[in-house]
């Protein structure tokens, strides 16, 4: 491990990024759109926008950084860069944890653009602070680039790639609580939402709207997504062999 | 002189078929080894073996007096692949850097290397907009910039002009007079005639293991093309042996 080889591997990462202009205006763009969408859907019931609005918040860094990583590590894989690579002095957790640190920068200006225009134009409403949701999507972001490196080592083609995005992604979206409240679901689904590390993610969100203060829930809840992070960069780690036949 | 790489019964499988049937040979410290062969007989997989990113089956591969694969050999080996890997979202120069970042060669370098393979006034543009040759080339500006013990390069000169190609030979040489240990492999006689020693591959083992001078007297004719014909038609119709 190598912290020089890590930031330079984040650097290159917004460095290619930065040579795609469109997919920033989409991953910044996009996730307010739908929030303007969302409170308009919600124009008669405002309450439930600050409830399902505010979910969106953790839900969308979620999905695109899944996606955003999972196609890139898949294109390291089939360009033979990424094969390349691990001949260098490059540690597998450097490319990782480059690859993570790459896309929560970009999290970090999505939440602020998505944050801003929920609280600011739409009149987003919670208790706690707006600086603690940023805090909280960011860290989702991370999560959703941990899953997506994890998961792109299962796909060999770029369809496939997209294909795991209702496989892992939809499942937790619809049992993290967004469209039913997880305490009516019953027992095995409730299990099963359990174990899903979106369902913290979200479980964190609501505590800020609820409470002006962080909660021992809330830690809890981030402990969780930390943790689900960490494993999911350590199983990224574990799918990156030098050797193949 | 030491051997910078020492190859003992290298047996390697592919998609269940044997591809190196039992392989030993040796390249000797700061020398230029030629790998010939025709399509499909094993040197890029031989290539991989020595660089450690290929599963084996049995035998030995010593680099640099460790097995291949050592996590210490990863800052003393360069490899180019055959297929150019390098950021295609990236410029040149950023590509060069990057790589010299992760062999802590710093930037001087990485520019350098780009300068060295003929792509300084490309050096800003992107690598998805370069021809063919080009791109190549710049992939090639990436292993060299590693400044390692061994450079294994997988037919680096391939579509590119004579006059790039005879550069790009003295580089090659002047590399080796520093005590750099090249192996590259190719398609094209002239090259292999630059070589100081040669190694031929044939359905996954070692024809010849000698110097063009050898290989011409052997196969009595002064030419390298002809001998490598003359070798490789005469085993044409038998049997490869399996070792
Ligand atoms: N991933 C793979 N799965 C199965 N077989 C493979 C794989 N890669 C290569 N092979 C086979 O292994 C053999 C040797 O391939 P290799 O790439 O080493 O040849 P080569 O000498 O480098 O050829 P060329 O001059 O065309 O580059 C070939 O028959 C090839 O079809
Ligand atoms: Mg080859």
């Amino acid at each position: 491990m190598s912290l020089r080889i890590t930031l330079r591997t984040t650097g290159r990462v917004l460095n290619q990024i930065r040579h795609d202009p469109r997919t920033i205006a989409l991953i910044l763009l996009v996730p307010s759109l739908l929030l303007v969408l969302l409170r308009y859907i919600f124009d008669s019931q405002p309450a439930i926008f600050d409830r399902i609005g505010l979910m969106m918040l953790g839900i969308f860094p979620f999905i695109s950084m899944f996606l955003v990583t999972s196609i890139a590590m898949l294109r390291e894989r089939t360009t033979g860069t990424l094969e390349r690579m691990l001949t260098t002095p490059l540690h597998k957790l450097d490319l990782l944890l480059g690859y993570g640190i790459a896309f929560a920068v970009l999290a970090a200006l999505q939440a602020t653009v998505a944050t801003s225009v929920a609280y600011h134009l739409l009149d987003l409403d919670t208790e706690g602070s707006l600086g603690t949701v940023m805090g909280i999507a960011i860290g989702d972001a991370v999560l959703g680039s941990a899953v997506g490196l994890f998961t792109s080592a299962f796909a060999t083609s770029e369809f496939q790639a997209v294909q795991f995005m209702p496989v892992v992604v939809a499942p937790q979206i619809l049992l993290c609580g967004l469209i039913w409240p997880r305490e009516e679901m019953i027992g095995w689904l409730q299990a099963a939402s359990d174990v899903l590390p979106l369902t913290y993610a979200v479980d964190a969100l609501l505590e800020v709207s609820a409470h002006t203060d962080a909660t021992d829930q809330m830690w809890r809840d981030v402990a969780i997504v930390v943790g689900a992070t960490v494993v999911a960069l350590l199983l990224g780690a574990a799918t990156l062999r030098r050797r193949s036949g | 002189m030491a051997n910078a790489i020492q190859v003992d019964d290298l047996v390697v499988h592919r998609g269940g078929k044997p591809v190196l049937r039992g392989i030993s040979c040796a390249v000797a410290s700061g020398t230029v080894t030629g790998l010939l062969g025709p399509s499909g007989s094993g040197k890029t997989t031989l290539m991989r073996a020595i660089v450690g990113v290929q599963k084996v089956r049995s035998g030995q591969v010593t680099v640099l007096g460790l097995p291949a694969g050592s996590p210490r050999l990863r800052r003393r080996i360069g490899y180019l692949t055959q297929d150019p890997s390098i950021y295609a979202d990236l410029t040149v120069r950023e590509n060069a850097r990057y790589f010299a970042s992760l062999y802590g060669t710093g930037r001087r370098a990485a520019d350098q290397a780009v300068v060295d393979v003929g792509l300084g006034d490309a050096a800003k543009q992107l690598v998805s907009t370069l021809s063919g040759g080009q791109h190549a080339r710049a992939s090639l500006a990436c292993a060299l910039l590693a400044e390692p013990d061994l450079l294994v390069l997988d037919e680096p000169t391939v579509g590119q002009d004579p006059v790039l190609r005879h550069d790009l030979w003295q580089q090659f040489h002047a590399l080796a007079a520093t005590g750099t240990t090249l192996l590259v492999s190719s398609h094209v006689m002239d090259e292999a005639s630059r070589c100081d020693r040669l190694l031929l591959l044939r359905d996954g083992g070692l024809l010849a293991d000698d110097t063009p001078d050898e290989l011409r007297r052997k196969t009595d004719t002064n030419d390298l093309e002809e001998s490598f014909l003359r070798l490789i038609l005469a085993l044409r119709d038998q049997p490869v042996e399996v070792a």
